[in-house]
């Protein structure tokens, strides 16, 4: 529960924090990220997770996944903010549409000899990462999954020699037929 | 019909196609080929500025008094970053303009080259939309697409970075068949379910009061005509912020006068007091609302806005329209005509009796004297003596800016320019400017503090060499008056580094641009000299010296309620301790 922030001295309504994950359409043109990127800073927005790509090229419009975090009313403030840049199309709230598919994909190298490294190979195994890279002395290994998950792997995964970590952020659709 | 031109010339041509008469400029370095392009025409006439702050400000004041965009031509680098302020303030003001700014060619962009600055970076935050142009096939299409985007949905400034490679280079340009966006497409039409929702609420309303902004005079004269019809229909009170002031005739018996921390006693209480509150076109600025949860606690809110994140930013609202004034008070002035609504005769006259009680009250009165100026005064006689006039009036912003806009009356829209939202000191002057440039033939007055006046004063040079007769009147009390009062209100009467010293002799520093000087220090004699100042038609300097102690009554302290406001001690609300109205909290507010 978060006391809403007002301008004037004393809070008027207390209201729920929640997460959301927002799918941004935009136009890929040089500075969109920084106008997204730049509005959550400039207005004191928070910014859990964000993914951008390009995904549909002959149209140069690009996705960007954000994951945020605020009461309803911020939530809804952060949509018209973001909607009201000329550059993007829509701003779609994935976490209003229904539950929506969300899915991150992490790297990670983890360096040990012995009881660690076979330890780690299970626990590899164990969550389905795949191995990209293995030395003597080191395995790269790729999970995806939700965020829960990938926090998990990376939890056990210190505990095994975990020397570094590289995580894409959360890409998110929609359940069902239906296209954004 | 495409013709093959350099990238210089297209942004001429772009800007004559675009209907441009004037553009507010100053040349340097990375702008050299289009002011040769200019060089080379005369449908487009370039008004040289001495700062490019007041560049901006001057094409605020030309697109505010006219209606139409704003155009700045600045260079790279200083040119760029001296414009920000005026960009920042058009933002927040939602005033249309496009600046062109150079920059470096394409290829030293990123080395830190001389006068290079990244402009389309630190404008973002600052401008509606923002565009660099690295290559010549983009420009024609950007530079309408500005125009666009300046002026549809809420209306702001854009910047076009232009670098100095691309106005040498050679393309074809053709006048786009439109010049929209490819998808931008603010909403306009209000939701007809939601309006008539709203005409339904006015109709059962007891306490009912307009409260209007900024985003009628935007939405041009038709819109202004349109709320008129609107409040006479109805025979609700109305009052506005302080963009809004011109849009309902202050001199109409519906009219409470402005609200807000310097607003009226009645506009503030009938905010207060309502039982639904019709919002058209302003934001529920923090200057309006005072403290946000004991504001209007007893409303039902209608909110009519063309920005769809304006609503329920910071107060919530029953009933939200995301449309463009005019089109949305079109169809309720339709509707409430329709239905034959009629709104409860019987609670309004009530309401009115309530309104008037309050009016009663005349907190706007205050304590003449014979031997020294009172501020309020002085406007009231310069309103006195141009009422009749076709009178565009700007403000710089403190203290003089509240008077003007408590004591000056206006009739129509588009007739006041003042800086709102950023509250920028130094605006008025070349505002000024740039509303005579609209308004040839029309007395255009800068209502002046000698605090404010001196952030942009070199344009005064610029008004000469037009020969724009500006009337610069300034309240010179010594003091940077509402820095003065907030002192006196919060800091114990410590009054540090708000008095101005070694003020220049306005009188010999407008002579030594080349104006008139003019210096009043007595009532009795205040109405010649205003007179004399308008009757010369040249620029002015107009130095009234009046009261140094005076207040700007009323007030609602930071931090309080619309019920909470303090009135001048001449009424005798507040009596001699003003110092200790705010409390510790209300202290850490602006």
């Amino acid at each position: 529960m978060l006391q809403m922030k007002t301008h004037y001295p004393d809070a008027t309504r207390v209201e729920p924090i929640n997460r959301h994950t927002l799918a941004i359409i935009v136009d890929n043109e040089p500075g969109v990220l920084a106008r997204i990127a730049g509005l959550f800073s400039g207005r004191g927005y928070n910014i859990e997770s964000l993914t951008v790509t390009e995904t549909e090229h002959e149209a140069h419009i690009s996705r960007i996944t954000v994951v945020t975090t605020g009461t309803d009313s911020i939530i809804q403030q952060i949509k018209s903010q973001l909607e009201r840049l000329v550059p993007v199309h829509r701003v779609v709230d994935l976490t209003l549409t229904g539950e929506a598919v969300e899915r991150e994909l992490c790297l990670v190298k983890v360096v040990g000899k012995g009881d660690h490294r076979v330890e780690a190979m299970r626990l590899a195994s164990a969550f389905g990462a795949r191995t990209l890279d293995a030395t003597l002395t080191s395995f790269v290994y790729e999970l995806t999954g939700t965020t829960d998950e990938v926090e998990r792997f990376i939890k056990l995964m210190t505990a095994v020699g975990l020397v570094e970590v590289s995580r894409t952020g959360v890409a998110a659709m929609a359940r069902g037929a239906e296209g954004v | 019909m495409s013709e093959t031109m350099t990238g210089a010339e297209m942004v001429i041509r772009a800007l004559q196609d675009q209907g441009v008469e004037h553009i507010f400029g100053y040349p340097g370095g990375a702008v050299l080929p289009i002011y040769d392009a200019l060089f080379h025409q005369e449908k487009v006439r370039h008004v040289l500025v001495r700062h490019e702050q007041g560049a901006v400000h001057a094409a605020e004041g030309y697109a505010r008094s006219s209606g139409k965009p704003g155009v700045v031509l600045v260079t790279s680098g200083p040119g760029a970053t001296n414009a920000i302020t005026g960009l920042a303030d058009a933002m927040m003001d939602s005033i249309p303009l496009v600046c062109i700014t150079g920059q470096v060619p394409t290829h030293l962009i990123g080395s830190d080259a001389f006068q290079e600055c990244d402009t389309v970076g630190i404008t973002r935050h600052c401008t509606k939309h923002n565009y660099l142009v690295k290559s010549i096939e983009d420009l024609p299409r950007v530079l309408h697409e500005a125009f666009y985007v300046a002026q549809n949905g809420r209306p702001g400034p854009v910047v076009v970075d232009l670098p100095k490679d691309i106005q040498f280079k050679t393309g074809s340009y053709a006048r786009p068949l439109s010049n929209q966006h490819k998808t931008y497409r603010p909403t306009v039409k209000g939701d007809m379910e939601h309006i008539r929702a709203a005409i339904e609420l006015m109709a059962n309303a007891k306490r009912p009061v307009f409260y209007t902004g900024g985003g009628v005079v935007n939405s041009g004269p038709h819109a202004a005509t349109l709320l008129r019809e609107l409040v006479r229909l109805t025979g609700f009170p109305i009052t506005s912020t302080l963009m809004g002031l011109g849009a309902y005739p202050a001199s109409d018996t519906q009219w409470l006068g402005m609200l807000g921390m310097h607003g009226t006693y009645e506009a503030n209480l009938a905010m207060h007091e309502c039982d639904v509150m019709i919002n058209i076109g302003a934001r529920f600025d923090d200057r309006i609302t005072g403290r946000l949860d004991a504001f209007s606690p007893f409303s039902k809110r209608i909110h009519v806005d063309i920005d769809p994140s304006s609503i329920n930013k910071t107060v919530k609202v029953d009933i939200p329209i995301v449309g463009d004034c005019a089109h949305v008070l079109e169809d309720m002035v339709r509707l409430w005509r329709q239905g034959a609504h009629q709104a409860d005769k019987v609670a309004l006259k009530d309401w009115w009796g309530k309104i008037e009680g309050w009016r009663a009250r005349n907190c706007l009165g205050f304590r003449n004297s014979t031997e020294t100026i009172k501020p309020q005064h002085a406007i009231k006689r310069l309103y006195e003596l141009t009422k009749d006039r076709e009178t565009y009036v700007t403000t710089e912003v403190g203290q003089h800016q509240m008077w003007a806009a408590q004591y000056f009356k206006f009739e129509e829209p588009n007739r006041w320019m003042t800086s709102g939202g950023h509250g920028t000191m130094g605006y008025g002057l070349p505002a000024a400017v740039g509303a005579q440039l609209a308004h040839p033939d029309a007395l255009v007055i800068d209502i002046a503090g000698e605090a404010s006046i001196q952030m942009m004063l070199q344009e005064m040079s610029t008004a000469l060499q037009y020969n724009l007769p500006i009337k610069v009147f300034i309240l010179n009390n010594e003091y940077m008056g509402m820095v003065r009062q907030w002192q006196e209100l919060l800091h114990g009467g410590r009054y540090s580094h708000s008095y101005s010293e070694s003020l220049p002799d306005f009188v010999k520093l407008a002579e030594a641009y080349g104006g008139v000087g003019i210096r009043c220090d007595n009532p009795g004699d205040l109405d010649a000299k205003i007179l004399e100042m308008i009757n010369v038609n040249r620029p002015v300097i107009f130095d009234c010296l009046v009261d140094k102690t005076e207040n700007c009554f009323p007030m609602i302290p930071s931090g309080k309620a619309h019920n909470e406001m303090l009135l001048n001690d001449y009424l005798g609300e507040t009596g001699a301790d003003i110092g200790s109205v705010i409390d510790e909290k209300g202290k850490m507010l602006v």
